[in-house]
C-alpha cells in the first residue's frame, strides 16, 4: 500500500511527470498500431478507474480530488485520455484501410441519409443524456461557497480557476509578462494561424495519422501535454507556496524547498569569469540577450537551411518563419523547464530593473 | 397543408382523437405538414422549422456518426443554452454589490428549496469548457480546419477564448474567498503587460519628462478591474461582462459559426 503510494508520489514529481508524458507521447505516435488496440483502450480506462478508486482510500488524495471545483478535472483526465486514444484508433484504422487499398471509412459512408430521423434523434439522445448527467451531478454535489471575500486574508495556495492553471504553472519558469500575457496571446494567435500555416491538402475530413504525422504530433504535444497535463499538475499537485506535493502527500504549509536557482549572467560572470557582475545592464546581460535574439532569428534560418529544408521549400518563407517562430515559442517552455531542472538556471536574461526577465 | 384524413368509424378512440387534433386550426397553424414519415415531409420539416433549419435536409452518413463528430459541438451549444436559462434564473436573485453579492448566493440555498440552478450553472460552465476543448480536438484530428473551413476554425478559436472569459468573469460573482483570490491571481498578470502594465517591461519608457504615463491607477489591470484591486468596480464590471456583453458576442458568433458550417459545405468529409 504505502509502497505504491510512494511510487505514485515519486512519479508525480513535475520532472518525472513531464518526462514520462513526453515518453508516452513518443510511444503513442511511434507504436500507434499497438496503441490503437481495443485492449489498450480498456486498459487505460481501467487503470485510471483503479487509480482513482485506490486513491479514495487515502485521506490526502480525497482532500484534493473531492474539492467540488476539482471534480471536472477528474472528468477531464478520463476524457482527454479516452479521446486521444479514440482519435488515434480511428486514424490508425483508416491508415490500415488505405494501406489495404480500400477507401477511408468516411468515404465508404458517403451516401446520404435523412437528417430526420437519423441526425435529430442522435442529437435528442445526446441532449437527454447530457441533461441527465448534469442534473445528477448538480444534485450530488453542491456548488462551493467559502468564507465571504476578505482582501486581508490571502489563502495559501491562491489558485486561478482550473482552466488557467496551466498558465499559472508556467509562472514557475517564466515571469508574468511572458507566462501571463505574451505566451497566452501567442497560444491564441498560434491556434488561429494553424489553417494558414498547414498547407498539407491531405487528411481533410477524415481521421488519419500517416498523412499528417508532424501536424498531429505537434498538436498532441501542445494540447495533451503542455495544456492538459499542466492543468492536472497545477490543480492536483501544487500545494501551499506552489510547492510540489505528490497525490498522496499531506499539503504541509511549512514544506521547504531549496531555492538555489542561478541567473545566466551569474553563471557567466561570477562563476565563469570569476569577476563581479558588471554595472552596465547590457554588458551584464549581453550574452543572454544575444542568445534569446538568436533563438528567434538565427535559429529559424538555420533550421530552414538544414533539417527543415524540405518544409521550407514546401511552405515558402512567410509560412515557414511564422510557423517556426510559433513552434519555437511553444518549445521555449520545455526548454526553460529542462534548463531549470538540469542546471538550476533561473533566467536567461535578468533585468529586474526593467521588469524584463526571460 | 395537411390533407383531411378520413375518420374511419372502426378506428380506435386514440387514433380518432389524434386525427381530430391534427386537423384543428390551432394544430395546422403550427405544423404545416404531416409527421416526417415520408420523404416529402422529411424535407418540409427541415425547411419549415426555424430550429431544425440549422440542419441540412440530407447529410452524408459519416457526418451523423458519433464516431466522427463526438457530438461535441452540439453539446457545447446545448450547454450554452442551459447556461443561459439557468443564468437568467440566477439573475432574479443576485445583486452585484459588495453588500449583497455573497449573501444572495448563500440565500439562494436557504430560500429556494431543492434549488439546483446554481449547481447546474456552475457545473454546466465547467462542462462547457471541456466540451469546447474536445470539440476543437476533434476538429483538429479530422483535419476539418483545412480549406474551405479556415475561417470557421478562427471563429471557433475566438469562441473558445470567450468561453474561458465567460467562465472567468462568472467565477468572481459569488464574492467568496475562492472567487476574489482566483480573480486576483488571474488579473495580476495584466499588471505585467508589456508597455501597458505598470510592472511590465517597457512601461517605464512611456513617460513625458518625469511623469510616468503608466501607473497602478491607469494600466491594463486597472482597466480590467475598474480599480487597483478586486473590489466593487471589478464586481460590477465582471457582472456586466458576464451577463450581457460576453453572452451577446458569443451568441452572435455562434450564429456565424453555424451558418458557416452550412456554407462551407456541411460537415467535413473526404473530397
Ligand atoms: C462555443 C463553442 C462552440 C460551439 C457551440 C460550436 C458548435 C459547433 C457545431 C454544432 C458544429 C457542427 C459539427 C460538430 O458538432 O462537430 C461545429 C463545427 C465546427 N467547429 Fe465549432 N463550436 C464551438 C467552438 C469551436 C472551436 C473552439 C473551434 C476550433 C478552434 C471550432 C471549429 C469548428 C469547425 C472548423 C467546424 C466545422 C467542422 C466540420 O465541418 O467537420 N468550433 N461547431
Amino acid at each position: 500500500m504505502e509502497a505504491i503510494k510512494g511510487l505514485f508520489n515519486l512519479v508525480a514529481d513535475p520532472r518525472l511527470f513531464f518526462l514520462l508524458s513526453v515518453v508516452a507521447l513518443v510511444l503513442i505516435v511511434w507504436k500507434r498500431e499497438a496503441f490503437a488496440k481495443l485492449s489498450v483502450g480498456y486498459g487505460l480506462m481501467g487503470f485510471l478507474t483503479a487509480f482513482f478508486l485506490f486513491g479514495l482510500f487515502d485521506e490526502n488524495f480525497v482532500l484534493i480530488i473531492a474539492k467540488p471545483d476539482n471534480v471536472p478535472i477528474v472528468a477531464l483526465i478520463f476524457l482527454v485520455v479516452f479521446f486521444t486514444w479514440y482519435s488515434m484508433r480511428e486514424a490508425v484504422l483508416n491508415d490500415q484501410r488505405v494501406a489495404a487499398g480500400e477507401d477511408v471509412i468516411e468515404k465508404q459512408e458517403s451516401d446520404r441519409v435523412w437528417v430526420w430521423p437519423d441526425l435529430v434523434y442522435t442529437e435528442l439522445i445526446a441532449l437527454v443524456l447530457c441533461s441527465a448527467v448534469l442534473v445528477v451531478w448538480s444534485i450530488a454535489l453542491e456548488a462551493p461557497i467559502e468564507q465571504p471575500a476578505n482582501p486581508a486574508n490571502t489563502p495559501n495556495p491562491s489558485k486561478a480557476p482550473w482552466y488557467f492553471l496551466g498558465l499559472q504553472e508556467m509562472l514557475v519558469y517564466f515571469d508574468p509578462w511572458l507566462a501571463g500575457v505574451v505566451l497566452p496571446s501567442l497560444i491564441i494567435v498560434g491556434l488561429m494561424a494553424i489553417p494558414y500555416i498547414d498547407t498539407n491538402p491531405k487528411g481533410n475530413g477524415y481521421y488519419t495519422f500517416n498523412e499528417r504525422k508532424a501536424e498531429i504530433t505537434i498538436f498532441l504535444f501542445g494540447f495533451v501535454i503542455l495544456w492538459s497535463s499542466l492543468i492536472v499538475l497545477g490543480t492536483f499537485l501544487r500545494g501551499p507556496n506552489w510547492n510540489f506535493f505528490g497525490p498522496f502527500e499531506y499539503w504541509d504549509v511549512h514544506k521547504l524547498e531549496a531555492l538555489n536557482n542561478v541567473q545566466l549572467s551569474e553563471y557567466l560572470w561570477v562563476r565563469g569569469a570569476g569577476t563581479a557582475l558588471p554595472d552596465n545592464i547590457l554588458v551584464r546581460e549581453g550574452v543572454g540577450i544575444l542568445l534569446s535574439l538568436a533563438y528567434v532569428t538565427v535559429l529559424p534560418v538555420l533550421l530552414a537551411k538544414t533539417v527543415l529544408k524540405r518544409y521550407y521549400e514546401k511552405m515558402g518563407p512567410t509560412r515557414f518563419y511564422v510557423g517556426a517562430f510559433l513552434f519555437l515559442m511553444m518549445l521555449s517552455l520545455p526548454i526553460k523547464m529542462f534548463s531549470r531542472w538540469l542546471v538550476n538556471l533561473k533566467y536567461v536574461v535578468s533585468i529586474p530593473e526593467w521588469f524584463f526577465n526571460i | 397543408m395537411a390533407k383531411a384524413k378520413s375518420i374511419q368509424p372502426q378506428a380506435g378512440a386514440l387514433e380518432r382523437a389524434w386525427n381530430w387534433l391534427t386537423e384543428t386550426q390551432i394544430w395546422t397553424s403550427v405544423f404545416r405538414h404531416d409527421a416526417p414519415l415520408n420523404d416529402r415531409n422529411r424535407v418540409l420539416v427541415m425547411l419549415s422549422n426555424v430550429f431544425l433549419h440549422l440542419h441540412p435536409v440530407r447529410l452524408k452518413k459519416h457526418g451523423v456518426r458519433l464516431r466522427y463528430t463526438w457530438c461535441m459541438g452540439g453539446l457545447s451549444f446545448f450547454l450554452f443554452l442551459v447556461l443561459t436559462f439557468t443564468g437568467v434564473l440566477l439573475m432574479f436573485y443576485y445583486r452585484p454589490t459588495l453588500e449583497y453579492a455573497y449573501s444572495d448566493i448563500v440565500g439562494l440555498r436557504e430560500h429556494v428549496p431543492l434549488g439546483i440552478m446554481r449547481e447546474m450553472h456552475r457545473w454546466g460552465a465547467h462542462a462547457m469548457v471541456i466540451t469546447v476543448w474536445l470539440h476543437m480536438f476533434r476538429v483538429f484530428m479530422t483535419g476539418s480546419y483545412k480549406p474551405p473551413r479556415e475561417f470557421n476554425w478562427n471563429v471557433g478559436v475566438i469562441m473558445l477564448v470567450l468561453t474561458l472569459l465567460l467562465s472567468f468573469t462568472g467565477y468572481l460573482l459569488p464574492w467568496d474567498q475562492l472567487a476574489i483570490w482566483a480573480i486576483t491571481v488571474g488579473s495580476n498578470m495584466a499588471r505585467a503587460t508589456p508597455f501597458l502594465g505598470y510592472e511590465g517591461p517597457g512601461a517605464s519608457l512611456l513617460a513625458i519628462g518625469d511623469v510616468q504615463l503608466i501607473h497602478a491607477a491607469d494600466d491594463a489591470r486597472f482597466a480590467l478591474l475598474g480599480g487597483t484591486f478586486v473590489g466593487e468596480g471589478a464586481l460590477l464590471r465582471f457582472y456586466v461582462l458576464h451577463c450581457v456583453a460576453l453572452p451577446l458576442v458569443i451568441g452572435f458568433l455562434m450564429a456565424v459559426h453555424f451558418w458557416r458550417v452550412r456554407k462551407d459545405g456541411g460537415i467535413s468529409g473526404p473530397l
